[in-house]
């Protein structure tokens, strides 16, 4: 016992244990990842095959699902939008305005929309909204043994809960984004309009000679990886959810709190890899 | 033992399974067979493994030892297809029931229908309503699963699980959480199922009046080990003590082991 205490009490030992978690920590990160990826794949194989295998993915659950995710949340994407593309108007006109370069906050306000900000608040949006729902929902069936009901009827539940969420987020998020895109844009113009005394026409003749189809497919590009993470953040974690309601709420914060995270960290190594 | 009948073949059989929930051993050696047409009640404590077991003969867990074949196929080696096959041949009536609580009850009785079958929209309705009937829930198709009661909700899982016509009906604790009425209904209700529908039923319970209702045959499990499989005259005349101390409701003596009694105490820092 006294061997014990002393080993416990030894400085290297103490490092060598967080060295050892820091180890099994990093091993379940890895494990999450590659189980997540596996999701993804066999998502799209029961897209591919389901059918051959008489077992299609349903299109009224990925309707019910885009309805869910898109249609729904195009409310609060308008609000927040809109407020961004103020927001950033008022920004831009006051640090230009220490040059004397306000009227070219158009430029701006166009290229940081609908390359960041748009997927960026959509994306964040979403994952709050529907990615906190989806972990609760499959962490909930899964502690009522609702997954395993399913497998012991023959019915996979990545082909049918996992596959049609992957599709309607993949789909939704970047309408949503693109939908983002107008309305920022929109907001951005009506406060220039007002501060500047620029038309809308005019604001918006500007906006379309300054951006090119890359910006905007650079932004809704992202947008789908973004709904892809979402979606496989939320799937492992609600599906890895063990204690009770408690879990269920656990595994909800940490979905919402990963899925940004990896939102975040994504869109720099994009911007980093494709701007370079 | 209860000798292997030779007149009918088994549909599931279990051989030399062990399994392991990390390091501790759950089953030892559990070897089983359940006759065609029977009612065969696992019986055990809680901590027995009798859930243990009942999840590695659904497939949900891949054993790491033994063989578990279900209707002559191996399930380790069973291909996906078979597989698919095997799980239509079956059904199973989970101790929550494990309705989904986003569908009514009468969308989770013909779920197994829509992804099964190519039957049209009334065929279905009117087959689930069949099963409903069957299990006195007729008329309960629109409601959702949170307005049943506890009693209901395991019947609408019966319902659930039969709806196929299976070969195989699996029910964890059909009977337990309910008042002696309604489990007693349980359980004559699974007895009709099996009388009218023709199919092998395999129940998990503690509940000893409901096991020796049921039950053709009962396999008492005991800290991951099957003391007795046998008729309920056979179970009841076993003389093995803690076969005994399980029906007559006895807290088994523990072993007494300081040594091993102060290694739990200390989690094991007192070497």
């Amino acid at each position: 016992m006294a061997a014990e205490q002393d080993r416990r009490a030894a400085p290297g030992v103490a490092l060598l244990d967080s060295i050892e978690s820091f180890g099994r920590a990093t091993v379940d990160a890895v494990k999450e990842f590659g189980y997540a990826a596996a999701l993804f794949f066999e998502s799209l194989y029961w897209l591919a095959l389901g059918r051959r295998w008489r077992q299609p993915v349903r299109m009224s659950s990925v309707v019910s699902e885009m309805m869910q995710i898109g249609i729904r949340a195009l409310p609060i994407v308008t609000v927040l939008s809109m407020t961004i593309g103020i927001m950033l108007a008022i920004q831009g006109i006051h640090t230009l305005r220490l040059f004397g370069a306000e009227s070219r906050v158009t430029l701006g306000i166009a290229l940081s929309i609908t390359r960041e900000f748009a997927p960026l608040i959509t994306g964040i949006l979403v994952a709050g909204r529907s990615g906190s729902a989806l972990a609760a929902r499959l962490g909930t069936m899964n502690i009522n043994q609702e997954i395993d009901a399913l497998r012991v009827m023959g019915i996979n539940p990545v082909r049918f809960l996992v596959a049609p969420s992957l599709v309607a987020m993949m789909v939704m998020v970047p309408l949503l984004t693109f939908w983002a895109d107008f309305v920022g844009l929109l907001g951005a113009g009506l406060y220039v309009g007002i501060d500047l005394g620029m038309s809308l026409g005019a604001y918006f003749d500007e906006v379309f000679n300054l951006t090119t189809v890359d910006d905007l497919t650079h932004g809704l590009s992202k947008s789908v990886i973004f709904a892809a993470l979402i979606t496989l953040v939320a799937v492992v974690n609600g599906g890895n959810v063990t204690g009770g309601a408690e879990g269920v709420g656990r595994a909800t914060t940490r979905s919402v709190v990963q899925a940004i995270a990896a939102i975040l960290i994504t869109d720099m190594l994009f911007v980093f890899i494709v701007t370079r | 033992m209860y000798p292997a009948s030779t007149t009918a073949p088994n549909v599931i059989e279990v051989e030399h399974l062990d399994t392991f929930y990390g390091n501790r051993q759950i089953l030892k050696d559990v070897t089983l067979g359940v006759e065609d047409g029977e009612v065969l009640v696992i019986m055990g404590g809680s901590g027995s493994g009798k859930s243990t077991l009942l999840r590695y003969m659904l497939a949900l867990e891949r054993p790491q030892s033994g063989i578990i074949r279900i209707l002559g196929r191996d399930l380790v080696n069973a291909s996906r297809s078979e597989m698919y096959e095997l799980r239509k041949k079956s059904g199973v009536a989970f101790q929550s029931g494990a309705l989904f609580s986003s569908m009514s009850v009468g969308d989770n009785i013909m779920l197994p229908l829509r992804e099964h079958t190519d039957l049209d929209e009334s065929t279905m309705r009117i087959m689930a309503r069949l099963k409903l009937e069957v299990v006195d829930l007729a008329g309960f198709e629109d409601l959702m699963p949170s307005e049943l009661s506890g009693g209901m909700i395991k019947r609408a899982a019966l319902a659930r699980a039969v709806v196929m016509d299976p070969k195989l009906l699996f029910c964890d604790e059909p009977s337990a959480g309910l008042d002696p009425v309604v489990a007693s209904a349980i359980d004559d209700l699974i007895l009709r199922l099996r009388d009218a529908l023709g199919m092998t039923v395999i129940v998990v319970t503690h509940e000893l009046e409901s096991a020796f209702k049921i039950a053709d045959r009962i396999a008492v499990l005991d800290k991951g080990k099957i003391l007795i499989i046998g008729t309920v005259d056979e179970v009841r005349a076993c003389d093995d003590p803690r076969v005994q101390n399980l029906l007559n409701r006895r807290v088994e003596e523990e072993e007494l082991d300081p040594e091993a009694y102060l290694h739990r105490l200390t989690g094991g820092r007192h070497e």
